[in-house]
């Protein structure tokens, strides 16, 4: 499900290497994170190398967009001249159903409603032609 | 009988200098790093060409590389020299660890520890985002996987921790406050404090503008220039020198797991000081109810609040209640920076807090002395929680 973009406001990752690999997949609609293939642990953000079974397979293995807030800050002060415009915004932790964690916004709720454990589900942000942010929404 | 540690007693800070504190200077990084060593070098009354490690806290970030230090101060003959830019803010109680294994195990006799900071004139720390590449992992993280959603810089990933806080603790805005209180307070008892002239009311604190919620303008350290140095050497030499040698008791550093990402750790206010506190106070052979002061790395409020209960001072989650009722000012039971900290004294990357402790356990602090101080603690902390924790005698 779509939901409009809040702001203009863009700051994008530089594409590289797994990380190239990981926006690549939220272009695609999907928001997956390394998995590896022998021990089944997730890890993020992206490396070679199981921290539990130090195995070097591992899959971009895909989540199902459900999770729950974790943290947050509400930014007041744009220290990125990039997000003048957006304050005050959350920038908000959330805690995938699989596990991961991310930084990222949950968008269509005031930063003062927000509160730990609120269930929440993945959208996906066209902020320019080659990158595409999972957000999130508030469940119901 | 416990065991004796190596490192225990084994070393000594035999100098320091510092440079004033200001916002803004016409001086290079390097500049000041050599008056501030060059200060260092005297207090411990040895001769320059006997330095033979140079430990960098910042690597060149330190305010030079050791070859500068080596063709200004004359070193014809370096036996060692590290860094320790990845701990960011930890790097300088780091750079005390190095320079102890350096000169206990014999490969050095004199070390020197250089350490400048131009956060006003140099690059900001909120610029990190701006940047193509620095090679930090950590910094990698901010650009790639934080930024795009805003989070630019220290006082907003560092907020996600506070705020964790105080969901799970009930820690208040009013705990944070009395951190920056007691630390404005003592800065009026420095001369080479930035806020020397600028008290602050719990009620000041609780009016100054929102940065970063739950963090303040108030809440977070300053940006100034300035440089310090120390000079170390071993327990034995320094008993040939003119001044009062301040024992290294226990050192260590320590890693949040994982060390680059914040959001992904198990717990994200379990901090590199969970892990080394316990192994500083047992090389040390002392308990943190034996410390008589600590200057604890207060880049933030609530990462100060983190390392109280992180060393040992109180329990997970009791660091608010702890800050409170002038517990941590000066007459207090356990005075925290003494010194006004990088809350109100200046951000010099905690090499400050080491110079400071070094005062108090001389006995040389004068209005904000800690009576009677034989044991202090000083903690670093950095790039994204990274720790380390000195303890020293005098």
């Amino acid at each position: 499900m779509k939901t409009e973009s809040k702001t203009q406001t863009v700051r994008l990752p530089i594409l590289h290497g797994y990380t190239k690999e990981f926006y690549d997949w939220c272009r695609q609609q999907e928001l997956r994170f390394q998995r590896c293939q022998k021990c089944g642990a997730w890890r993020h953000p992206p490396r070679p190398m199981c921290h539990s079974c130090h195995s070097l397979q591992w899959e971009w293995a895909p989540t199902k967009g459900k999770g729950k807030v974790y943290c947050w800050t509400t930014v007041h002060q744009a220290l990125d001249p990039a997000f003048a415009e957006a304050v005050p915004y959350a920038a908000v932790v959330v805690e995938l159903d699989e596990g991961p964690r991310l930084a990222t916004w949950v968008t269509g709720i005031l930063p003062d409603d927000l509160q730990i454990g609120m269930p929440v589900e993945l959208w996906f942000d066209d902020v320019s032609d080659e990158v595409t942010l999972p957000k999130f929404k508030r469940v119901g | 009988m416990p065991e004796q540690h190596y490192l225990r007693e084994q070393t000594c800070i035999v100098g320091i200098g510092e440079t004033a504190y200001t916002r803004g200077t016409p001086k290079s990084a390097l500049e000041l790093a050599l008056e501030a060593a060059m200060s260092a070098i005297e207090d411990a009354g040895i001769a320059p060409e006997a330095i033979d490690a140079v430990i960098l806290p910042g690597g060149a970030g330190s305010g030079g590389t050791a070859g500068d230090f080596c063709a200004n101060l004359g070193l014809q003959d370096l036996h060692y020299t590290t860094s320790l830019q990845e701990m960011g803010g930890a790097m300088c109680v780091s750079a005390v660890e190095s320079a102890a294994v350096a000169l206990a195990s014999g490969i050095a006799h004199y070390a020197l520890i250089p350490m400048c900071s131009r956060f006003y004139s140099g690059r900001k720390a909120r610029q990190v985002t701006s940047d193509p590449g620095t090679g930090l992992q950590s910094a990698e993280t901010i650009r790639d996987y934080y930024a795009p959603f805003g989070v630019a810089a220290p006082p907003q990933h560092y907020a996600w921790m506070a705020q964790r806080h105080m969901q799970l603790y009930g820690t208040t805005h009013e705990q944070l406050g009395a951190v920056v209180v007691a630390m404005r307070k003592h800065a009026q008892l420095h001369p080479n404090a930035l806020m020397k002239r600028a008290p602050i009311t719990l009620e000041d604190y609780l009016s100054s503008r929102w940065v970063s919620y739950p963090y303040r303008l108030l809440d977070c350290c300053l940006e100034t220039d300035g440089a310090a140095a120390l000079l170390m050497t071993t327990a034995e030499r320094a008993k040939d020198l003119r001044s009062k040698p301040v024992y290294v008791m226990g050192v260590t550093s320590g890693h949040p797991f994982p060390p680059h990402d914040i959001p992904n750790r198990p717990d994200i206010l379990k901090i590199g000081l969970d892990f080394c506190a316990p192994r500083a106070y047992a090389m040390a052979g002392v308990t943190p109810s034996d410390i008589d002061f600590a200057e604890i790395y207060d880049c933030f409020t609530g990462q100060a609040i983190l390392q109280i209960e992180a060393a040992g001072f109180c329990k997970k989650g009791e660091g608010g209640p702890f800050v409170e009722n002038g517990r941590i000012e000066l007459g207090g039971a356990l005075p925290i920076n003494t010194h006004g900290g990088l809350l109100s004294q200046a951000h010099n990357t905690g090499m400050n807090h080491l110079v400071e402790a070094v005062v108090q356990l001389r006995h040389d602090a004068g209005a904000r002395q800690v009576q009677d101080a034989e044991l202090g603690v000083v903690t670093g902390w950095g790039g994204h929680g990274h720790g380390s924790i000195a303890i020293v005698r005098r």
